[in-house]
């Protein structure tokens, strides 16, 4: 049956319940969640304020809440979310709202940093390019986590987030965690040191709904089971040392 | 590394834990084959250095275990924070210690079944 008009409720404000309104938006055959977004800023209210840049799932930038669930915009269709014609879209959870649906991205950037998520170089321009084997374990490890877009989707479906604000997240342990397994990142020590604090690796109880809502299928879940191991055997050899 | 040395330890009790959860509840089972009376568990565990050694180290590593664990759950749940939560944890551990440790006592060094 097709829909002629879609009921569409955004959450406005950082108290969000009470600051619901309700928009009547033309249904299409093929319309995203961040097309409805649009149309509403477009064409009803152009003071609604959210944030995209690509469209296509590569820049993390529209992830937005979706009947509660958080999900890049862009590359859902709206007819997978709809409750009858209904839907109710919000700012991402765990993230301070700065204005309707664009939240505050610098807590989650600025764990990634904290978890020494940044690259460890040992080399200069001068050195020449050291070889990658790309059949170690390692490497292969490390594929597994590198296609994270930082659309904090992840940080948002986390209740230890919630919970627990020191929590660095699954998105920036993740990659730690690839850094760990990177033969061109010397950082080994720093990460562990970095993932075994307040807030690290440790503070997960493995609830996996990062896993379970990665738009790109990623796993931080086991990456952060697989730095619970290497901390876990830092531990043992420092105790020998 | 304090986060570590907890999730460690956490760990590390569960591990020993483990066999000794398996080795009670096996007992237990054991123990109530043809009714249960205090006689006959005093019977097994008065003077008994291994019941001793079995249940005092139990106690040790559930104290241990569980302290860490509701120190996770008061801080997440209740927002306990700082000098308050450590002395949360130690008031837990220590109180589950000393429960444990009264029973294990009691049942190997007692002089007899009570009144």
């Amino acid at each position: 049956m097709a829909l002629d008009v879609l009921k569409v409720t955004i959450e406005r404000g950082p108290d969000a319940a009470a600051a619901q309104q309700s928009f009547d938006v033309p249904a299409y055959e093929n319309q995203t969640v961040l097309d409805v977004v649009s149309w509403v800023q477009q064409n009803a209210d152009p003071t609604l304020s959210y944030r995209f840049a690509c469209r296509v799932g590569m820049c993390g930038s529209c992830a937005m809440m979706v009947n509660g669930v958080p999900r890049w915009t862009c590359r859902t269709h709206i007819s997978k979310v709809l409750d009858g014609n209904a839907v109710t879209i919000g700012p991402l959870r765990n993230l301070p709202v700065i204005k309707d649906l664009a939240v505050d991205m610098d807590p989650f950037f600025d764990k990634w940093v904290e978890a020494e998520g940044v690259h460890h170089g040992a080399l200069t321009r001068d050195d020449p390019i050291a070889p990658v084997d790309e059949t170690t374990v390692e490497r292969t490890t490390a594929n597994t986590g590198i296609e994270c877009i930082n659309c904090s989707v992840c940080y948002a479906a986390c209740d230890t987030v919630t919970a627990n604000k020191d929590y660095l997240g699954p998105a920036a342990l993740q990659r730690a965690w690839t850094l760990l397994n990177d033969a061109k990142d010397e950082g080994r020590a720093s990460i562990l040191d970095a993932v075994s604090g307040k807030g690290g690796c440790h503070t997960c109880h493995s609830m996996g709904s990062c896993t379970a809502y990665c738009p790109n299928d990623l796993d931080p879940m086991s990456a952060i089971a697989g730095l619970k191991r290497e901390t876990a055997r830092s531990f043992f050899r420092r105790g020998r040392s | 590394m304090k986060e570590l040395r907890l999730y460690m330890a956490q760990r590390i009790t569960a591990l020993i834990m483990a066999p000794f959860v398996i080795g009670h509840l096996a007992v237990m089972i054991y123990a109530i084959q043809g009714g249960l009376s205090a006689a006959e568990i005093l019977g097994r565990t008065q003077g008994s250095v291994l019941w001793f050694l079995f249940y005092g180290t139990f106690v040790v590593a559930v104290s241990i275990h569980g302290a860490i664990g509701l120190r996770v759950a008061a801080s997440e749940w209740a927002g306990v924070k700082g000098v308050a939560l450590e002395v949360f944890m130690w008031a837990v551990g220590l109180c589950l210690f000393y429960l444990g440790a009264q029973a294990v006592w009691a049942v190997t060094f007692a002089a007899g079944v009570g009144p």
